[in-house]
């Protein structure tokens, strides 16, 4: 194992950083997507609901592996021409903002509906509400469910495998596939996405414990 | 006490990688396959299921045909007999090695080109089909030599073969994404991901076959001799598997089975 390590440091290397890269892209960008949708779905406007459920249960019921091969082989037919590293990460962000957007939605709903109406009444309108007053609580109650949206985020980016994305996963199967040594390899690139999703839960249980008592 | 659990946790999880370290080290097939295959009446072989001409899934009849299933076929009844029985089980060329190591398969017969570093891992028989890496593009890519690549193309190919290293032999930094298969490197082609699909052209041949758009180049630039890979020290299987080829080879089973499949599809791209 250590001398696949020591062997192959420079692929592995590369797969560490746009594993890394691509994690923390989607990260940002699906956590965006999913508390807007979470808010739309919640924000008494029909129109908007609709589509942030059709959304929400589109991408939350459809393989992650569809999305991705889609951008990478399908949309590129029709003139945009996408590599596999930016299919795969768009097919990550859309398919973990459904998720989050659920998860958010839960924890806005979790806060009482008197916190809204005594935000409303001082004066504040919808949206000044929900940043300044619901939103402040509900991330409280959502940081362990969301941390585990992170995490499965994170084991998710193998998908860039698929597509030739060139990540951890990607170099482990060419590793393997030169080395004939599958059972250290893919025990080693185990152990390196130990590296990227360990600091991420006790990163999540640190928030947790923070904001918990602030 | 919070101490005590610690360390037990931590010995706790070096057994458990111990173990599991000890488990990939020791290699199954110290027995001998050939002995075991006539004892069960059955050769258990690894096909490729997404190569047409060579092994390809009927998805009416849900059999895998090809040209090395008829081979493996009539290398099953010549070792074991009439009522000598050959399953097929679909590999990659990615899984193929592992699959033959762990003892799923008996041996290999899925356009496994002979290579020196592949001795190392397993035993080839002698050959039984003389290919060569070639080029799969758009007619009308402009393409008509490997010449007309550079560093700044991009081509694809299947996880595990040998291709990447022939390609990177004569275009050093040039782009390649290796993809799951050979079928998936194909729609990536179509796609647009890259110039051109590159392999043995008797894979390329079927691909082709499936899309009158897309051409092999007459032009090969390796040798790529297939040969059936048992695993390490089973001599005895080796021997029989060409004492079969031969036979086959003088009785004209195999040239029948060649122009079945071959044959006809080679010359008619060309």
């Amino acid at each position: 194992m250590f001398q696949i390590l020591n062997d192959y440091s420079s692929q592995l290397f590369e797969g560490f950083q746009i594993t890394l890269l691509s994690s923390l892209i989607a990260l940002v960008f699906s956590l965006i997507l999913g508390v807007l949708l979470a808010i739309f779905q919640i924000s008494g406007k029909k129109s908007l609901a609709i589509i942030a459920n059709i959304y929400v249960e589109f991408f939350r019921n459809i393989p992650l592996l569809v999305v991705a091969m889609f951008f990478y082989v399908v949309v590129p037919l029709y003139g945009l021409p996408l590599s596999g590293f930016v299919s795969g990460t768009l097919g990550l962000i859309l398919y973990t903002a459904a998720f989050i957007a659920d998860t958010v939605r839960t924890g806005i709903l979790a806060v009482p509906n008197g916190q809204m109406e005594a935000a409303r009444s001082t004066g504040l309108t919808f949206i000044e509400a929900m940043r300044h007053v619901v939103l402040p609580q509900a991330f409280k109650i959502v940081i362990p469910p969301l941390g585990n949206q992170f995490i499965s985020l994170i084991k998710n980016s193998s998908i860039l495998a698929l597509v030739a994305g060139f990540d951890l996963m990607y170099q482990g199967d060419i590793i393997a596939s030169e080395t004939f040594n599958v059972f250290d390899t893919y025990l080693l690139i185990g152990l390196i996405y130990l590296v990227l999703t360990l600091p991420m839960s006790y990163l999540m249980r640190y928030l947790e414990k923070r904001w918990a008592t602030n | 006490m919070r101490k005590l659990s610690k360390i037990g946790l931590c010995f706790f999880s070096w057994t458990i990688l111990a173990l599991l370290t000890a488990c990939g080290e020791k290699g199954l097939g110290e027995d001998d396959i050939l002995a075991y295959v006539q004892n069960t009446s059955r050769i258990t072989w690894g096909v490729k299921a997404d190569t047409p001409l060579f092994g390809v899934l009927d998805i009416e009849t849900r059999q895998i045909q090809g040209f090395e299933i008829d081979l493996a076929k009539a290398i099953t009844e010549e070792i074991l007999g009439e009522e000598g029985v050959a399953e097929f089980v679909e590999v990659s060329s990615k899984t193929r090695v592992p699959l033959l190591k762990n003892g799923n398969i008996d041996a290999i017969l899925a356009t496994m080109t002979i290579t020196e570093p592949r001795r190392e891992i397993v035993d080839f028989s002698d050959v039984y089909f003389e290919a060569g890496q070639s080029l799969l593009v758009h007619k009308d890519s402009g393409i008509t030599s490997i010449e007309d690549l550079d560093e700044n193309s991009v081509v694809m190919t299947a996880k595990g073969s040998s291709s990447v290293a022939n390609i990177r032999a004569i275009i050093p930094n040039i782009t390649v994404l290796e993809l799951e298969n050979f079928s998936e490197s194909f729609i990536a082609l179509k796609a647009g991901q890259g110039d051109a699909v590159t392999t043995d052209n008797s894979v390329l041949y079927g691909l082709a076959s499936q899309d009158s758009d897309y051409i092999v180049l007459d032009e090969t630039f390796t040798n790529e001799p297939y040969g059936i890979a048992v695993n390490k020290g089973q001599e005895n299987f080796v021997e029989a598997i060409n004492e079969a080829l031969e036979t086959l080879q003088a009785n004209g089973v195999y040239d029948e089975l060649y122009d079945k499949w071959i044959g006809s599809i080679m010359s008619n791209n060309r």
